[in-house]
């Protein structure tokens, strides 16, 4: 992006001519990087050696597109970029011209209609089209689903803006309850609508949900108290297999290990935050690191207790509260009890609500403990730590008890995953999901709630959705597999969204402690701690 | 005591892979305070780009010298691996300097997912094992030496002694110093920041990849994963040693080698690289800067 060119060269050559050179320069960096890894594939023959297969035409491809990507950008993108800037000053629409030329009436009526539209035709399209482009149609469908989505936000902003928690609470709440009835309308049925609502629910909603609770906790961590945390899956980790090994062996109910798992969990964040107390900045990072590297190669090598890799199974499942069961076999399972049929999503949803009010616990928590005297320490520890020491505050106690209740509420998310997933193992505690919890908190700017919030269901959400790109297969042929390809969007999403939001979605903060009035100030000036 | 020794060289080939991959770490977290923890992955394709090239020489002529051959391998692998990193603190770093801490550290993760799963999507998610290179193995005394070792060791040591005089003796190096002293007073006295921090990723990325190399011929297989483990002991080491310092970087590489072989030997052979963390973090608490690493002082 910031390529930076002699500037005397810039005021003589045209926006077209410095495309050229710079699609040039492009085009020569993308082969150099791209030659041996895109224009060869090392691939085993039937005797298992490595052998050659050379892909030129997929390489000359992909670094044509690298210049024309470079080219387009240079000439027409920048120079866009920059009088839409010059334009938006002299308007006085600052923030909200490019979006208020984007979302227009005209266009989201378009949308409205091609949504119906397609809605309407679904099942008739692959008869009238083809495969090939009812599967592309779809795909148009729900952009145009989410632009008019888009457009109805961008009008209500301000409206949105000031309820968002209340709002957002809402839509949280009633989110399974409108995937259901919204399925139900569309297959006639309310099980047709139960059943279908399970991956709505389950891959988008809980799953979302169980990384907005992780990574507020890890905010009480990075964002408050200013502790770069890079091992916070480990505390995960302990939540998971305290509820699986505890569950499984004694049969003890989840309610009762739930806080169990959470105090274990805090009890592993104080055994880490001793020794640690000394170290700052990096030093910190890495041993955090460490430290979540080792509870995970304890987890694969203690083999009595965990069963290594092979993981823990059999997890029972969460009750509803010891009254009612989600096990069809059971006497009092909850078809037999209320008299319903049987069906899996009830449980789906069930679990739902539990992550809902187990984040929101979260938030809650971390809202009233950062008006307490101990939020406060956090901040200020955050902010400057001489200072605070200068002040009286015991930065021991307070670095602890920071691990300590973000480690709670990792231990909590971990208890509700092996319930979750009925079966844990050290795959899925590693170091990639603290980065990407970290991430999540960074992105969704440090400390902000809803930032986080935002974060999570768009980085999660949209890498859950690339599974549904299905429909490229029919363009790329049989072969393709969209799915290889969800990391490496998801890595290349991190760096562009960090690129183009340094400060993160919300990077403005409400201060707790106010004199008068309340007003938000700009993340700058908050500091992201050295500890 | 044969069988001390014998462990001593198995450490001291592992610690100098770990040492060269450590020196990209020191010298990037020296220069412009980041961690780069795309370098462990910057080092797996140092790798592959030697292990492509290996197979392109051996599709191409009958049979080279060995010694030609990995001459090869270093060589287009270290330009790869460099353009690479170079491309990377161009495009994820460089807009980023003198934002706030962590982001660059988020963006060094995302390359890092992006690097590893780029090689995954391109080269296939198996591992990729090459014929042995070298096999000759020297008995002495009972301790078995193998080629493989003396090649790691003295490649090591030849490229640390170039390393050591392009940091100390030349201008090149004086920029480099100057710049992780005071970046803005370097700048003001002529030096050019932006173009010393580039050489900088350069000549990590070099060394990385001629880890990556010595590592292929050493175990013989690489996959697309294998980044992320000798990434995060090098870092380890560049911790151990104190981070910021060229010879503690050497040092702390060498001591997560022997550590790592002795527990390996002497305990078990699942716990060394639990033994290598705890020792890390023991280490660090009565030595809150590493070993070699200067004291932080805070100025109020």
């Amino acid at each position: 992006m910031a390529v930076s060119v002699s500037s005397e060269r810039d005021t003589v050559a045209s926006p077209v001519q410095r495309a050229f050179r710079e699609a040039l320069y492009a085009g020569a960096i993308a082969l150099g990087l791209f030659i041996l890894f895109i224009g060869l594939k090392t691939d085993q023959n039937i005797s298992n050696q490595l052998i050659l297969a050379q892909r030129w035409g997929l390489l000359i491809t992909v670094v044509v597109l690298t210049m024309l990507g470079r080219f387009f950008y240079i000439a027409y993108g920048q120079p866009f970029m920059t009088n839409q800037k010059i334009a938006d000053v002299a308007t006085g629409l600052l923030p909200a011209s490019l979006a208020s030329r984007f979302f227009q009436l005209p266009a989201f009526i378009v949308a409205i209609v091609l949504a119906v539209v397609l809605f309407a035709f679904n099942s008739a399209l692959p008869g009238l089209v083809g495969d090939k482009l009812a599967g592309g149609l779809q795909f148009l469908r729900a952009l145009a689903v989410i632009y008019a989505l888009a457009c109805v936000i961008f009008y209500f902003r301000a409206f949105i803006h000031a309820n968002f928690t209340k709002l957002g609470i809402a839509a949280l709440v009633l989110y399974p309850i409108l995937v259901v009835v919204v399925l139900s309308i569309y297959a006639w049925s309310i099980m047709g609508g139960l059943q279908g609502s399970l991956k709505w629910v389950d891959n988008y909603g809980i799953q979302i949900l169980i990384y907005v609770m992780l990574a507020w906790g890890l905010n009480i961590v990075v964002g408050l108290a200013g502790l770069l945390d890079l091992g916070y899956v480990a505390f995960y980790a302990v939540g998971a297999y305290a509820y699986a090994l505890l569950g499984s062996h004694y049969g003890l109910s989840f309610w009762i290990l739930l806080p169990v798992a959470g105090a274990m969990a805090a009890f592993w964040g104080v055994m880490l935050g001793f020794p640690v107390l000394r170290l700052r900045g990096d030093y910190l990072a890495i041993v955090t690191l460490a430290f979540g590297e080792i509870i995970r190669l304890v987890l694969i090598n203690w083999r009595d207790v965990t069963n290594g890799s092979a993981g823990v199974s059999g997890i029972p499942k969460v009750t509803f509260f010891g009254l009612m069961t989600f096990n069809s076999t059971d006497p009092n399972y909850i078809g037999k009890v209320l008299d319903i049929a049987q069906s899996s999503a009830y449980y789906k949803i069930f679990l739902y609500y539990l992550i809902l009010a187990l984040a929101l616990l979260t938030a809650f928590v971390t809202t009233r403990l950062r008006r307490m005297p101990v939020g406060r320490a956090w901040e200020a520890l955050r902010e400057d730590e001489i200072a605070c020491r200068s002040l009286g505050i015991n930065t021991t106690t307070t670095k602890l008890t920071a691990f300590a209740t973000g480690a709670m509420f990792g231990g909590f998310a971990g208890a509700f995953f092996s319930a979750r997933q009925g079966f844990v193992s050290p795959e899925s505690f590693v170091f990639l999901e603290s980065a990407i919890i970290l991430a999540i908190v960074v992105l969704g700017g440090m400390g902000s709630l809803v930032g986080i919030a935002v974060a999570a269901m768009v980085m999660i959400g949209g890498t859950e959705a690339l599974r549904e790109l299905d429909f490229l297969k029919s363009f790329f042929g049989k072969d393709f597999t969209p799915e290889l390809y969800r990391m490496l969007l998801f890595g290349m999403a991190m760096v562009i969204v960090m690129l183009w939001k340094p400060r993160g979605f919300v990077g403005s903060r409400e201060p707790t402690a106010f004199l008068r009035e309340r007003k938000a100030v700009s993340g700058s000036f908050t500091k992201e701690g050295h500890g | 005591m044969q069988y001390f020794v014998q462990q001593l060289i198995n450490g001291l080939t592992l610690g100098s892979i770990y040492g060269l991959i450590a020196i990209g770490y020191t010298m990037v977290y020296g220069i412009i305070g980041m961690i780069n923890f795309a370098h462990g992955d910057i080092f797996m394709v140092g790798a592959f780009a030697a292990l492509v090239v290996f197979l392109i020489l051996g599709s191409l002529f009958y049979s080279v010298p060995v010694v030609l051959a990995l001459l090869i391998m270093m060589i287009v692998a270290m330009l790869l691996t460099s353009l690479y990193n170079w491309t990377i603190e161009k495009v994820a770093y460089r807009p980023l300097r003198g934002s706030f801490r962590l982001a660059p550290l988020i963006t060094a993760i995302g390359m890092s997912i992006a690097l590893s799963n780029f090689i995954q999507v391109t080269q296939g998610p198996r591992n990729k094992p090459i014929p042995p290179m070298v096999s000759q193995v020297y008995n002495i005394n009972g301790i078995s030496v193998s080629l493989k070792q003396i090649i790691i060791v003295i490649v090591t040591a030849l490229l640390l002694a170039l390393f050591w005089y392009l940091v100390n003796r030349t201008s090149l190096g004086r920029a480099q110093r100057a710049c992780e002293q005071d970046r803005k007073m370097a700048a003001l006295l002529g030096v050019d920041v932006d173009r010393t921090i580039s050489i900088t990723f350069i000549m990590g990325a070099a060394l990385a990849a001629v880890a990556g190399t010595l590592f292929l011929m050493y175990y013989g297989v690489i996959a697309f994963s294998d980044g992320f483990v000798p990434g995060v002991k090098a870092f380890t080491a560049a911790v151990l040693g104190g981070i910021g310092s060229l010879p503690g970087a050497v040092l702390g590489g060498l001591m997560i080698g022997f550590i790592e072989s002795m527990w390996s030997a002497y305990f078990s052979i699942d716990y060394k690289d639990v033994a290598a963390f705890s020792i890390l973090a023991i280490v660090l608490i009565f030595l809150p800067s590493g070993i070699l690493g200067r004291p932080e002082v805070e100025k109020v």
